[in-house]
């Protein structure tokens, strides 16, 4: 599904804080991606998400080489990924029900064809009570919630999660744990960025460990 | 391995905890809100361009009715001066011209002028009260030409200087050219004062859509990142656009429009006065033609098309950037 192959990335003139990359990434897999900050995490779930293209080597990804595709061709590969974001990136005039249910509406579907799924998983992630609250009077948890919701909710191929239980105490922690292990389960491989020891020791998986730009791989 | 969003089973399970769906549809948020575009500064602007360019139109549509008329109605005349000289009767060879005009094929009507008449037409030059005998006054008459008809002016002239060594005909056309020219030089005026405007209202509106997709960058990245291409996100910023540019168009084409309607009425409070002398002897009763209108309208609406293109020229290149 995904495979580096001696990837290296740097920005403008500055050093390569990607440095030979090299590894496969099979569908229906589950791994962790863990490292000290300033490793590189976001930077390598960016060039995952297309958001960034690699200063060298070989990005290929649902069978795509990444360099050759037009802005057209990302759009519609990236509607095979979900992503979730440190910062959220939840649309502040847009209720929690809208801002989850975005992937559907840009796929063009009817909003009645949604809308169960959309206030079930909306209740999983305990937010079934402020479906209808706007993003700035949401606490930093329900944000989080939310924009893991918006990331499964077109159950992507590929889940790429930058922190995901960051804002979020252990319980509710484990909670979305279990969402990926069961959107997993369903056929998408997962790959979650983490500092949360305790959240990678829960589930056994893959490790991907970046230190000083190069990857190490534990399986 | 493509997605099928409809073929999996819930994706979580709720157990107890389901809720009760409702049936009501929501109504959802537009993607772009109208809020977030400077909307009220662009109406004005479109709408300030589409009123200048409607006067402009409207202008060159009245001038250029007016010179066609003033076209035909001196290209149906032919004047004939008989100049006095010694040895000659002024008098009878004006009768004799008259008399040899009259006899000519496609000629309906003519009309010599009387001393007197010649008088008035040198009174702004020669002042009242003018005895005429005392001046070598050259008499003028006047033919009327039956319309469509391609009159032989060299056998005319011919047959008048036959009669009357001194006259000369005068069929206008010097006249006629320098009007043609006038006209054209009003409507060349009136294209390049459209084209600022158009060239202007574009720049206006690539400002104003850069400024929107500014204030909504944070949307443009969402959208992005949930699969949306280039396409899908101008649309929703189109739309609003399009909708601003029909706004204005319509308020500054209408305004316009009132003020050709009512011209004829403001026309009148001149009247008398120098100025609306003037005005009225160029444009005539300031009335719009019904075919007028329709250019103004049509010219209403490609403005508020070009408000449109420009601002989806701006927005690709804008989402190019933003990538």
């Amino acid at each position: 599904m995904v495979r580096f192959e001696n990837v290296g990335l740097r920005y403008g003139l500055g050093p390569e804080i990607l440095r030979d990359l090299s590894f496969q990434i099979p569908a229906h897999s589950f791994q962790f991606l863990t490292g000290p900050s300033g490793a590189g995490k976001t930077s390598l779930l960016r060039l995952l998400f297309l958001s960034l293209r690699p200063t060298r080597g070989l990005v290929n990804l649902f069978g795509h080489d990444v360099s050759l595709l037009g802005k057209d061709a990302v759009a519609d590969l990236r509607k095979r990924i979900g992503i979730v974001l440190q910062d959220f990136r939840l649309l502040d005039h847009m209720t929690t029900y809208e801002n989850v249910a975005l992937p559907f509406r840009v796929m063009g579907r009817e909003e009645s064809s949604y809308r169960k799924e959309v206030i079930d998983l909306l209740k999983w992630v305990g937010l079934g009570e402020r479906m209808d609250a706007l993003p700035p009077i949401l606490s930093g948890g329900e944000k989080q919630r939310a924009a893991i919701a918006r990331a499964v909710i077109s159950r992507p191929q590929l889940l790429l999660a930058d922190e995901p239980t960051g804002n979020v105490d252990p319980t509710l922690g484990r909670r979305l744990l279990r969402l990926f292990i069961e959107l997993n389960k369903s056929g998408t491989a997962v790959i979650i960025a983490t500092h949360d020891i305790t959240l990678m020791d829960q589930y056994e998986a893959r490790r991907f460990v970046l230190h000083q730009g190069r990857l190490h791989i534990y399986e | 391995m493509s997605r099928a969003p409809n073929q999996h089973g819930p994706l979580v399970d709720l157990g107890n905890e389901r809720p009760q769906v409702p049936a009501r549809a929501r109504n959802l948020s537009p993607i772009v809100p109208r809020a977030s575009i400077a909307g009220r500064a662009l109406v004005a602007v479109v709408a300030i361009m589409t009123f200048l360019a409607s006067i402009t139109t409207g202008t060159v549509l009245l001038v250029s009715a007016s010179a066609a008329e003033w076209q035909s109605e001196v290209a149906s005349e032919i004047t004939i001066q008989v100049r006095p000289t010694a040895g000659r009767d002024l008098d009878r060879d004006a009768a004799a011209v008259t008399a040899a005009m009259r006899a000519q094929p496609g000629i309906i009507e003519v009309r010599p002028f009387t001393k007197d008449e010649s008088a008035k037409l040198l009174e702004p030059w020669l002042g009242s009260g003018l005895v005429l005998d005392d001046l070598p006054v050259p008499r003028v008459i006047v033919a009327r030409v039956q319309p469509g008809t391609a009159l032989d002016l060299a056998a005319l002239r011919r047959a008048v200087t036959l009669v009357a060594p001194t006259a000369s005909v005068d069929d206008h056309r010097a006249w006629i050219e320098r009007m043609r020219s006038m006209t054209g030089a009003t409507v060349f005026a009136g294209i390049g004062i459209l084209a600022l405007v158009i060239v202007a209202t574009i720049i206006s509106v690539s400002f104003a859509t850069r400024g929107a997709m500014a204030a909504n960058r944070p949307i443009v990245e969402v959208l992005h990142f949930v699969g949306a291409g280039d396409r899908y996100i101008a649309n929703r910023f189109l739309r609003h656009f399009l909708r601003l540019g029909l706004e204005g168009g319509l308020i500054g084409g209408g305004i316009a429009m009132l003020a050709f309607g009512f011209s004829e009425s403001i026309a009148g409070w001149f009247s008398g006065t120098p100025v609306g002398d003037q005005f009225a002897a160029l444009l005539g009763t300031f009335s719009l033609r019904p075919s007028g209108y329709l250019a103004l309208a049509a010219q209403a609406l490609l403005i508020a098309a070009i408000t449109a293109w420009a601002s989806r020229r701006t927005l690709f290149a804008t989402l190019d950037d933003i990538d």
